[in-house]
């Protein structure tokens, strides 16, 4: 029974990342429509910029708690920063394109990011120190689950409320809702959609940096190609939920962090992508919205 | 007007200073505990930025007015349309290229030839997956798995059953078709990015199986020593060999093309751009939605299980990381950049992705960052490709004195 | 499609009458190619052999060079992958190179070998472990100074039962072509063997967000230690699970995971984890001259494989040497029957390819460095 619980616990841990990516995927989605593939990337550079904060500020001798708040900080910074700057070069010029060329686009982006990272720093694996103390309390259940995973899964909580309050409850987020139910209608109406596309992206962004820095100090090192494979698992956990659905993306999230750790847990870790991605066709094929997407009806 | 563009400018590269401040200027090495500080990155990117936003602006602005021209009515016809329609163009064309192809391997080393012969397994993969993406609209990001599906059985039915070359090209083709229909049966309810992310995950699947499941794959070890195509059992050491298999990719790359063609312009081949361009409309006029899009995957297939014959005896060796996400990501990008839906175009896009890693080698290690832009400036100043598809349009005229009321135009 | 057939049956008969003529080399100097990945993310392992191949043919030619002829390098680039290593050889080979010193990857380098082997060029491999490349007996032009993955293999199985007394064990891999081979053989062994049993045989993926899936496996099994395939990342991700999970298992790897980097990784989790690696030369004088000559020539530490490499291009030159000519006979009858003096000890290559006199040792992490144990 032990058993179980570990592993659940663990598959918990692997969706709470994939839920903070997979959010940002899922938001930008739904206001233009466009899988935006760099965004695996801003989540590396997120959890890069953290690991140069820590280096810097180590060297210099700070508090580890002062530290591990600012290099998150650092890192929300920054990432919007680049998903900003990101959506402004390679995708606005595009809004009117065919789909695929964006995609493309965004391809080559993430190619271009993971490159200019491996460039600029290194092709290493770089360790990131353990920001997250272990807690005493936390002791007696050590074995099982350990601190960092109680953080992960408790920011994640706090990020997942935040922005369903965000989305439902202020001016910026009615008009995130409005322009990705209409874009020309809300434009009709005054909403600045170039706003609000930057706003999504920035946003998306910044949950994605905070992946980036819980899963850094959880796993104890990074390098520049951690983007492309969270970021392909997002993805699918997005879709798989039902893409452009907040909730959604997060139901997708822990169903295939749970799918993963049963599946190595009770049979086999050979094949555990195989199954999760098998598993995903099947529920496709019996929703083909996603969990909880929404089936449009077209009207002709 | 300057002013404000220097002014722009300005703030531009400040913005992009700000940026890359931490990962191009700070440089943290936590396996030795040093960080490095280059501050000349910091004034190398501030020049950078404030040229490259200025030329940006500048081209930017250019599309947008031709953009406008188009919207207002003013045909736009491309300097690649105009190219191709003037015979005084294509013939010569035709006669330079046929001379040079045929010239080509005993001119050249066999270093280059061998580049061509990648060149063209591409020209089949990217022809193969514009009958998916380009003619039928359909996203497929896991061209890739037929690739492997058609090189592991050359490599296996030699290894098992001694079967040659020739005999697995059929064979191939025809099992990479099967797994068209069998990929295509699940998607058959999906759009759009559902169906792209199921396509990619099939994609995975196979390799990933073929990774795993060593008995019958031999896994990461791949498959060695594989047989080259064989010229009436004559011996032939790996010149002539490279020179044949050569030949030989001409021979099936006319062949493909030909096929293509003929597709594109039959009833099917207009059932699939119906399909794209509005699949309710088409469903409504009576096309049957099922049947077109699992030929669209079966037929698409089929040229990747040729291609992958090709490559498992031109390369001799196989290992499923030949075929990873990246490898369909490729084939994608030749469709893209040549031109969904224009057979020139992936020709072109085939080459270009083809000889660009190779001839850009001496820029070594930024060779991947080059080409990545290269993918972001192509999509952002030509969102069709480098040849965009010429398609049969009527235009509605004025009514000239002379009494013409329509007249067909190609847009 | 008659036109087309003739064309092509006249253009071959002529293309092959224009070959037989075939293309006079210029013999005037001993080209040396060196191949591997010197680009991508497995540049690390391939740009130490380069640095040594420059180091020994600045030396070699600064004595006059081989048989009175200067020595020319001939550096292409293979990412390590097969399709690129193809167009690699064949690029070396059409530049009319002697002999070759790489590639790195064993897939790379089986993928490259058949080309070799059509033009009679001897390849020595200062890195390519897979045990087929010399078993299998399908290449006899290939030599390597590394020993095979199956010699690593038996000592890690032979150490765990014979010196831990272990009983049962967990048996893991990265899925690669190294690791899993090895983890492979290592299976195999401890089958063979009454005293230990196998409780779990599983491969994990590399660059995953979380591993405590397998951890927990690995804990529910009941193992007493670990044997692991692969390379260092991964291996530094599991013990540090293991250990924050406080499990006390031992943990058994290969010389993908005996490197500093490992231990400045993992830091307080690599203590006490046992590695495989090749026999220690630090003693050595030609070694340490070689270190040497790196620090000084490049200003940092040699990297992955730099000796092996430095021993190979070495062994090559002196076989061209003893064999006083370039033909491939004489050459690889020179690697066979001569003892060459290297920074691994005095070395000379079986009839399958295998290095007489290099071999594997077994290490531990004490105190932040890694030890040899005797």
């Amino acid at each position: 029974m032990e058993y179980f619980f570990e592993l659940f616990l663990g598959g918990l841990t692997r969706g709470s990342i994939y839920a903070l990516i997979a959010l940002g995927y899922t938001m930008v989605y739904g206001i233009v429509e466009l899988i935006n593939f760099a965004h695996g990337e801003i989540y590396m550079i997120g959890a890069f910029t953290a690991l140069i904060v820590v280096g810097v500020l180590t060297l210099l001798g700070w508090n580890q708690i002062a530290i591990l708040i600012i290099a998150a900080l650092a890192a929300v910074i920054w990432s919007s920063a680049y998903g900003f700057t990101l959506e402004k070069i390679a995708y606005k010029p595009l809004r009117k394109a065919p789909r695929l060329s964006a995609l493309i686009s965004a391809i080559g982006m993430s190619l271009f990011l993971q490159n200019y990272v491996l460039l600029a720093q290194t092709s290493d694996f770089m360790p990131f120190p353990a920001l997250i103390p272990d807690f005493a309390f936390m002791e007696p259940v050590a074995h099982i689950i350990g601190s960092p995973e109680l953080v992960i899964l408790i920011t994640t909580t706090i990020v997942m409320i935040l922005l369903t309050f965000l989305i439902q409850f202020t001016k910026i987020g009615k008009a995130m809702r409005a322009t990705a139910q209409d874009r020309e209608m809300a434009m009709l109406v005054g909403v600045d959609v170039n706003r609000v596309i930057s706003m999504t992206f920035i946003i998306g962004s910044a949950t994605a940096a905070i992946g980036g820095v819980l899963i850094a100090s959880h796993i104890g090192q990074i390098n520049f190609y951690i983007g492309f494979i969270a970021g392909i698992k997002a993805f699918v956990a997005a879709v798989l939920g039902g893409i452009g659905s907040i909730p959604g993306a997060v139901l997708g999230s822990l169903v295939l962090g749970w799918t993963e750790s049963f599946f190595t847990g009770y049979i086999s870790s050979d094949y555990e992508d195989v199954f999760a991605f098998v598993f995903l066709v099947l529920i496709l094929i019996f929703r083909p919205a996603g969990i909880l997407g929404r089936s449009t009806t077209e009207k002709v | 007007m300057l002013s404000n563009e220097l002014k722009k400018s300005f703030l531009v590269s400040l913005w992009f200073m700000f940026l890359t401040f931490p990962i191009m200027v700070i440089r943290v090495n936590t396996v030795e505990n040093i960080v490095e500080w280059r501050w000349a990155n910091l004034l190398l990117v501030g020049i950078g930025s404030f040229f490259v936003s200025a030329l940006w602006r500048y081209m930017i602005r250019r599309k947008e007015e031709g953009v406008q021209k188009s919207e207002s009515g003013i045909d736009r016809v491309t300097l690649s349309q105009r190219l191709l329609k003037d015979r005084r163009f294509t013939i010569p064309a035709l006669i330079v290229t046929c001379i040079v192809t045929l010239v080509f391997p005993f001119v050249f080393s066999i270093y280059q030839t061998n580049i061509m012969i990648t060149a063209m397994i591409y020209i089949l993969l990217g022809l193969g997956l514009n009958i998916v993406v380009g003619v039928a609209g359909l996203l497929d990001l896991g061209y890739a798995a037929f690739y492997c599906v058609g090189a592991y059985s050359y490599a296996l039915l030699n290894y098992h059953f001694g079967l040659g070359f020739w005999t697995v090209l059929a064979i191939g083709a025809g099992l990479a078709a099967m797994f068209g229909i069998i990929l295509g049966f699940p998607v058959l309810r999906l759009r759009g990015d559902y169906l792209a992310i199921v396509t990619l995950g099939f994609g995975e699947i196979i390799r990933l199986i073929m990774e795993n499941w060593n008995e019958f794959s031999f896994g990461p070890s791949g498959i060695a020593n594989i047989p080259r195509p064989g010229f009436f059992g004559m011996e032939m050491n790996i010149e002539q060999a490279t020179i044949y298999i050569y030949f030989l990719m001409i021979g099936l790359a006319l062949f493909t093309i030909f096929v293509v063609n003929r597709l594109q312009n039959s009833r099917i081949g207009r059932a699939w751009i119906a399909l794209r361009e509005d699949e309710v409309a088409c469903q409504a006029m009576g096309i049957d939605k099922r049947k077109t899009k699992l030929m669209a995957f079966s037929l698409g297939a089929t040229w990747a299980g040729f291609a992958g014959v090709v490559f498992a005896a031109k390369t001799t060796f196989i290992n499923p990381a030949s075929f990873t996400l990246w490898e369909s990501i490729n084939i994608l990008c030749v469709v893209v950049l040549g031109g969904m839906g224009s057979i020139v175009g992936v020709i072109v896009g085939a080459f270009i992705l083809v000889l660009l890693p190779e001839y850009l080698r001496f820029l070594s290690e930024y060779r991947i960052l080059v080409y990545g832009a290269v993918l972001v400036v192509m999509m952002v100043f030509r969102p069709g490709g480098i040849v965009e598809t010429t398609r049969r349009t009527y235009q509605y005229k004025e009514i000239e004195p002379e009494g013409a009321l329509l007249s067909p135009t190609s847009k | 499609m008659k036109n087309r057939l003739g064309k092509f049956l006249v253009v071959s008969v002529v293309g092959v009458f224009m070959l037989a003529t075939g293309t006079a080399m210029a013999a005037d100097t001993i080209k040396l190619g060196v191949a591997g990945p010197h680009s991508g993310d497995l540049a690390s392992y391939g740009i130490p052999t380069i640095k040594a191949a420059e180091l020994v043919v600045k030396d070699i030619n600064a004595k006059g060079g081989v048989l009175g002829k200067q020595v020319e390098l001939l550096v292409e680039d293979d990412v390590c992958k097969p399709e690129v290593a193809t167009n690699t050889a064949t690029k070396l080979v059409s530049e009319g190179v002697h002999v070759v010193l790489g590639h790195i990857c064993s897939g790379a380098t089986k993928a490259a070998l058949g080309i070799y082997k059509d033009s009679n060029i001897p390849v020595m491999s200062p890195s390519a472990t897979n045990p087929a490349l010399t078993q299998s007996g399908d290449y006899p032009n290939f030599f390597r100074t590394i020993a095979s993955d199956d010699a690593q293999a038996r000592l890690e199985v032979d150490f765990a039962l014979d010196v831990l007394k272990l009983k049962k064990i967990a048996v893991l891999h990265d899925k690669g072509d190294y690791g899993k081979g090895l983890a492979e053989f290592a299976k195999a062994f401890l089958e063979e063997d009454p005293r230990a049993e196998v409780v779990l045989y599983e491969g994990v993926t590399p660059g995953a967000v979380d591993y405590s899936a397998v951890v927990q496996k690995i804990k529910r099994s009941k193992a007493d230690a670990v044997i692991f395939g692969g390379y260092h990342p991964e291996a530094s991700k599991i013990v540090s699970q293991m250990r924050k999970k406080r499990m006390k298992t031992i943990f058994i790897s290969d010389d993908g995971v005996k490197d500093d980097t490992f231990i400045k990784v993992a830091q307080k989790y690599a203590e006490g984890v046992y590695a495989t690696g090749p026999k220690d030369v630090s003693k050595n004088p030609m070694a340490i001259a070689a270190n040497e000559a790196h620090k000084k020539t490049y200003g940092a530490d040699p990297g992955a494989f730099y000796l092996n490499a430095y021993s190979a291009a070495i062994a090559l030159l002196n076989a061209i040497e003893q064999a006083g000519s370039t033909d491939y006979a004489a050459v690889t009858n020179a690697l066979r029957t001569k003892d060459v003096e290297t920074p691994l000890g005095k070395i000379r290559f079986d009839d399958r390819g295998d290095a007489i006199g290099v071999g594997f040792s077994m290490y531990q992490v004490q105190k932040g460095a890694y030890v040899e144990l005797k």
